[in-house]
């Protein structure tokens, strides 16, 4: 069977040091250039270095949002250990598995799928060019079966290669076009039709987060390094050097987030970047930024957890941490990005946010999001500036850093500025910033620090609804969980049973009236979320956010959501209720 | 970018120590040596010039760390061990502003221990006062890493038998650009230990011995024992290493004055997104 998306998939694998995942790159760079979308994921083994790797690739002309439940190719460049990726490249009986008859049989787990076996000599092909690598023949044999133009490969080429001088591109050009011409004598295709030809973003969502906070005024950025996220902090390493602002690499998660404090508290935008065992160490000092009232923002790459987990592996298990994960009472924000496109806008918002309520905002990507490279239409959604209130009400009377305002933000003027000294503390105070164990005090100012989320004006970004308006059926979804829950719904709706995506992107302090109103009319509704327990179900449950006959469809990673198994959960439970 | 410039307007009159004396009542017991540390550092601040807006007082958690609401300058009372890099962060941020960061042995040497190793290893132009009073005070008196091994407590009867750390010279091993000791009763020498720490370009440590007149009453005896301009100060470190291991630990003074260079300066570009958004473009 084959999906009725128009798109082609396709997996090119190798172990180490064939160049699997350069191929699979410049396979998704010749795919935008010749007018398409497309996603890349990639898989590689547990070694540092070298290792068996596989690039999983979709293009397609329309936008491509979750990984395909099947492929349609598999390009394994050598036989070696590339069956442990087996689980994660769904194959059948209409996929083509192209083998070098050198490189020995056909795995059993492959030849089990019964996808046609095709023999391409990808080592004799490559030694037939000077210079030639096996990895370039296979991106050949990729590019023509999807039916790509010769300019966009050449220009793709140029663009991923170019930097290794006009000798390397010269050679993987011929190597491409034998590979090109080795197929063509099959008379194999998967011709794509002709995609719109536009000026798109190609990147991850790492970069997209790097770049929102560049966007955002971030200027101060400081990390540990840790699977899944360190993207983002060297994308920012490197930017920063001509965009100005400063990365340092901390010698702990600890001293990174109170070195975010510390550059808070002088008056500048900040962020730390971490994955769940980091934020578990940052919690304390979460708890600080809080009580202090200290704007930062705290991004998550979430990997399957918990302790080391499955750290290059997708889950969505943090959110509980996230959302409470701190000693007493402190509340705070959660954004949450819900596709690679949402990251550059969610995380300038985030850093907005953090600068306007003064509290650190929980930015929770995931490992799905936030390593997965995509061709996508530029965003062009940008939120408004927001600024720290750094001025005083009135001069010449003592300055009151914790005003108990009726918005619950108050003036935070930076060091630097005469008249207005106080100093930020973890512990209970007054108005003026000085301790106080007094109830009346740590009352007041908890209730200030409540009131600050509660009368934000959120605005309308708090979530997207995709799907009809009459829709009956509606699921409910955050981060990378979004996209498959987005095609399941197209599929469900095309089949004649409407259904409609609450994709949140503010998940606390939660919309309760607006979200009400987008699940209006839905006479289901199904949480879905990637992890065991139920995290987001049981927040909007204890929200009292769902009606009643809300179901949860929660089930760990690290295996990724595809659009064929939310389809299959809603059929079976479906049955499951008639019976 | 944001542009930060305290206004380093020099005072119409010199400051006084009155100047940085804040109207908050130090909770510490009556006779602690911290009351010293915190004279010594109010005239400091004087003597430097920088007006209190100027300021930033930086701590942990712990007796000592209670410091920057008895000053009148800018302050952070953050978590227990992380004042470090809660100053660092905030000089690497402003480097306009004079950063003190204050705290105790239990704060800075327990569990803020590797931030001290980091902070000595980068440099960044802080100074670092420590005041030593070799027992965790807000916590009713456990012994720290510098208590002596045989100090008879209730969570550790007959003493820990672990053997106290040398502070000056871990921080120099571990590269601090000015190594220094003080003593909290002294406090006209203690001021000038300060102004000297806080002169000194990089990473400047001050340990003081600073008595606990509750938990620790033997250490009134200091006064005594203290060992007045005993120590040259050099720039060669293992001379000065030499000096602190092999010397009395009571001795006072300025054992080091490096020359490393302080940690780079933040990059100065252009500050415009859009350019490196035009990176993801592709047609």
């Amino acid at each position: 069977m084959s999906t009725t998306r128009k798109s082609v998939a396709i997996v090119i694998a190798g172990s180490g040091g064939t160049g699997a995942i350069t191929a699979g790159s410049t396979l998704l760079a010749t795919a935008a250039r010749d007018g398409h979308y497309g996603l890349m994921t990639k898989l590689s083994g547990a070694q540092v270095r070298g290792g068996e790797a596989a690039a999983l690739i979709e293009i397609g002309p329309e936008p491509i949002e979750a990984q395909p439940d099947r492929f349609d190719a598999l390009i394994a460049l050598d036989w070696e250990n590339i069956d442990r990726f087996a689980p994660e490249i769904p194959l059948d009986g209409d996929s083509l598995v192209f083998s070098d008859p050198k490189a020995g049989a056909v795995p059993p787990v492959i030849a089990a799928t019964g996808a046609r076996i095709v023999e391409m000599p990808f080592t004799a092909l490559a030694h037939s060019v000077e210079g030639g690598r096996v990895n370039m023949v296979g991106f050949g044999v990729a590019a023509t079966l999807a039916g790509l133009d010769d300019d966009a490969i050449e220009a793709a080429v140029r663009a991923q290669i170019g930097g290794k001088g006009e000798k390397a591109v010269a050679a993987s050009l011929a190597a491409a076009r034998v590979g090109e011409e080795a197929l063509n004598a099959l008379g194999l295709s998967f011709a794509l039709p002709m995609g719109e030809k536009k000026t798109r973003w190609m990147c991850s969502g790492n970069d997209a987060v790097g770049l929102g906070a560049l966007r955002g005024g971030i200027e101060f950025v400081a990390a540990y390094p840790i699977t899944p996220a360190t993207e983002i902090t060297e994308w920012l390493a490197v930017e920063m050097q001509e965009h100005g602002g400063r990365v340092v690499l901390a010698e702990d998660e600890i001293a990174a987030i109170n070195m975010c404090c510390g550059a808070s508290f002088a008056g500048v935008p900040t962020m730390t970047i971490t994955s769940g065992p980091g934020l578990a160490l940052k919690v304390e000092t979460l708890g600080l930024a809080v009580a202090a009232e200290l704007p930062m923002v705290v991004v998550d790459v979430m990997r399957v957890g918990p302790s080391t987990g499955v750290p290059t592996k997708s889950d969505q298990g943090d959110l509980d941490i996230a959302l409470r994960g701190t000693p007493g009472d402190a509340p705070r924000v959660v954004l949450a990005p819900m596709s690679i496109a949402d990251c550059a806008s969610t995380t300038e918002w985030a850093v907005n946010v953090a600068e306007a309520l003064q509290t650190p905002v929980m930015l929770l990507s995931d490992q799905s999001i936030g390593q997965t490279q995509t061709i996508i239409d530029i965003p062009e959604n940008r939120p408004a500036k927001l600024r720290r209130l750094t001025e005083p009400f009135a001069e010449g009377v003592d300055f009151r850093r914790y005003a108990l305002t009726d918005s619950g933000v108050s003036p935070m003027p930076a060091p630097g500025r005469p008249g207005t000294q106080w100093v930020a503390d973890g512990l209970s105070h007054k108005e003026s910033g000085h301790p106080s164990n007094a109830a009346v005090d740590h009352v007041a100012q908890l209730n200030k620090r409540l009131r600050k989320l509660e009368l934000f004006d959120w605005g309308d970004g708090w979530a997207e609804t995709f799907g009809p308006a009459d829709a009956t059926t509606a699921l409910v979804a955050f981060g990378s969980t979004v996209g498959p829950a987005k095609e399941a719904a197209r599929r469900l709706t095309a089949a004649g049973q409407p259904t409609k995506v609450v994709a949140l992107r503010l998940i606390s302090p939660l919309r309760k009236g607006p979200f009400a109103a987008a699940l209006a009319g839905a006479r289901r509704v199904v949480v879905v979320e990637q992890n065991a327990s139920g995290q987001l179900y049981r927040h909007l449950l204890g929200e009292k956010a769902l009606p009643t006959f809300a179901e949860s469809f929660a089930r760990p990673g690290p295996a990724p959501f595809r659009p064929a198994e939310i389809v299959a959960q809603l059929e079976t439970a479906l049955a499951e209720a008639a019976e | 970018m944001t542009v930060h410039e305290a206004p380093h307007a020099c005072p119409q009159q010199a400051l006084t120590l009155k100047d940085f004396k804040s109207s908050v009542e130090p909770i510490w017991c009556s006779g602690c040596g911290d009351f010293g540390v915190l004279q010594a550092l109010q005239r400091a601040l004087a003597e430097l010039g920088r007006p209190p807006h100027e300021v930033v007082v930086v701590s942990g958690i712990g007796c000592s760390s209670r410091l920057p609401a008895y000053t009148t300058a800018y302050g952070f009372h953050g978590v227990h061990g992380r004042a470090l890099p809660v100053a660092t962060g905030l000089k690497l941020a402003r480097p306009d502003l004079e950063v003190i960061t204050v705290g105790g042995d239990g704060d800075g040497y327990s569990i803020g221990g590797n931030h001290f190793l980091h902070a000595c290893r980068r440099n960044v132009n802080l100074t670092y006062i420590v005041m030593d009073n070799r027992v965790y005070g807000m916590t009713k008196g456990q012994p720290s890493p510098t208590t002596e091994a045989d100090w008879d407590s209730d969570a550790a009867p007959g003493g820990t038998g672990v053997k106290p750390f040398s502070p000056l010279a871990i921080a120099l091993a571990a590269g601090a650009n000015f190594v220094a000791r003080g003593f909290a009763l002294d406090v006209k020498p203690l001021a000038n230990l300060i102004v000297e720490a806080v002169r000194h370009p990089g990473f400047s440590f001050l340990e003081v011995l600073s008595p606990c007149i509750t938990f620790r009453p033997e250490e009134m005896e200091w006064k005594k024992s203290i060992e007045r301009n005993a120590v040259q100060a050099t720039a060669d470190r293992a001379a000065a290493t030499a000096a602190i291991l092999g010397g009395g630990e009571m001795a006072t003074g300025v054992f080091f004055k490096g020359d490393r260079g302080s940690y780079a300066e933040a990059p100065k570009g252009h500050g415009d997104a859009e350019k490196i958004a035009a990176k993801f473009l592709v047609a």
